[in-house]
């Protein structure tokens, strides 16, 4: 069974016709070429499909793509905005947190909904944030200190 | 040997207008149609071929399942369509409920509970669901829409084993309610797992606690452990002795060891049996005790 969706994806409004048990994360990947969000357990454990469904952090791979008809997506891609990095992105890379960088795409739309969320996390909040998101490289704590800097950042310098 | 097979086995995804259509057409094809919420273990299940069928029916936010209510007369509605994110923010929750909300927030990680509800959990009915002995001790019962209209059923006779409960072909979960809370309760949810977040429990207990002038010591106390049976038990021995004898170190103590003598739980890749059996004692009493502290300064 196909299902016509339309679809806001970084922006742009996708039209697209998905079979029923193709996943968010397929779609992004298969069908729009959206590589950057990664599938590492297509359980929802692991966190590297996370994306930003209708404000929120989801696993893509526990999402049908049929689900996402008027919805609207932000995937890794997204992040950057007229060629500048978005602040966790820089903040990521000024504190050594990519290493690999398979869990990163993941790790950043998760920090990113963190800091929408809650603009001045502490310890706590930010690894509860962070906890769905695994990393076999980085030992977790250059992404903790990644979310306090982009943190600081905004605090900052609010764009 | 599992492998991370991306592609879910083929099936037709199906959205009723209504409970009454999505019923009528759950029962129509049994054994071939299953309801899903956020999915979070029905894709798991599928992929893994646990479950093969014709049609996953999507019943999120049918006819008011996307609600959450709470009446300090009646008690709390909680949809079933709710994620347990909202929950969690839900300040009437976090007031009257907040036992609930440290079960959900030990749940796996913020973006699955972006999709995961409280009633998947408990019709999931996996022994170790973290939020079923919340929901069993609040004396949490569901409303269940069937072919043949609405009814209720209490937790207490829901789950029949590991992965089966008492629904029928046609039945969808349309809301869990609590009645309001005994005044002054408290609550603790202790998960152990392989880490200190994240992971499925190895054991976890659950306690609420309040006082009763009718009971002759004055309180109660109401326990559930998950991981340690083929559905999450209540040890009503344990509950009996901490209801008949002066609370103390040695009641609490006692009630622990019957809990662990009561618990009948399996070797799994996650723990042992008898690592299991042992760890119900301690933590029991651990939760136990905390509860006792914070209930004990209120009278």
């Amino acid at each position: 069974m196909y299902h016509k969706i339309r679809v806001s994806i970084n922006g742009s409004t996708e039209l697209l016709d998905v079979p029923s048990n193709m996943t968010l994360l397929q779609m992004l990947r298969e069908k729009l070429g959206l590589t950057g969000t990664k599938n590492g357990c297509s359980a929802g454990e692991c966190g590297a499909c996370t994306v930003i469904l209708n404000g929120e952090p989801v696993n893509s791979c526990m999402v049908l793509a049929v689900e996402c008809h008027e919805a609207k997506v932000l995937t890794v891609e997204g992040l950057a905005k007229d060629g500048h990095l978005d602040r966790v992105q820089q903040a990521l890379i000024e504190n050594g947190g990519v290493q690999c960088g398979f869990c990163t795409p993941g790790v950043l739309i998760s920090m990113r909904a963190l800091l929408d969320r809650s603009p001045t996390p502490n310890d706590d909040e930010i690894r509860e944030a962070l906890l769905g998101n695994l990393c076999r490289c980085t030992g977790y704590l250059r992404l903790i200190h990644a979310v306090k800097q982009a943190a600081q950042d905004q605090l900052l310098e609010p764009s | 040997m599992i492998t991370a097979h991306p592609g879910l086995p083929e099936f037709d995804y199906i959205r009723p207008d209504s409970l009454k259509q999505a019923s009528q057409f759950l029962a129509d094809h049994p054994g071939e149609a299953l309801p899903f919420m956020g999915g979070t273990d029905t894709f798991v299940r599928m992929r893994d071929g646990v479950w093969r069928g014709k049609y996953l029916v999507d019943v999120k936010g049918l006819d008011g399942t996307n609600e959450m209510h709470f009446d300090p007369a009646e008690g709390l509605t909680l949809g079933a369509a709710v994620n347990m994110n909202r929950v969690i923010q839900c300040p009437e929750v976090r007031e009257h409920y907040p036992l609930l909300v440290e079960a959900a927030q030990k749940v796996a990680s913020y973006q699955l509970r972006t999709r995961a509800t409280i009633v998947g959990n408990l019709c999931n009915a996996s022994p170790a669901g973290d939020t079923t002995g919340a929901c069993i001790v609040l004396g949490g019962f569901l409303s269940i829409h069937g072919v043949n209209g609405m009814r209720q059923e209490p937790l207490e006779t829901f789950f029949l084993g590991p992965g089966k409960t008492t629904l029928r072909a046609g039945d969808i979960v349309t809301a869990i309610r609590f009645p309001t809370p005994p005044p002054h309760c408290a609550g603790h949810y202790l998960k152990l797992g392989r880490n200190t977040q994240g992971d499925l429990a190895i054991v976890g207990v659950t306690v609420l606690g309040y006082p009763d002038r009718a009971a002759p010591s004055g309180y109660r106390f109401r326990i559930a452990l998950a991981s340690v049976a083929p559905v999450p038990l209540v040890p009503v021995e344990a509950e009996k002795i901490l209801a008949e004898k002066p609370v103390s170190e040695e009641s609490i103590g006692e009630a622990a060891r019957i809990a662990m003598q009561s618990c009948k739980p399996i070797d799994d890749v996650r723990g042992s049996a008898r690592y299991r059996k042992l760890m119900v004692k301690n933590l029991t009493q651990k939760s136990l005790n905390e509860v006792w502290e914070k209930i004990r300064q209120v009278t």
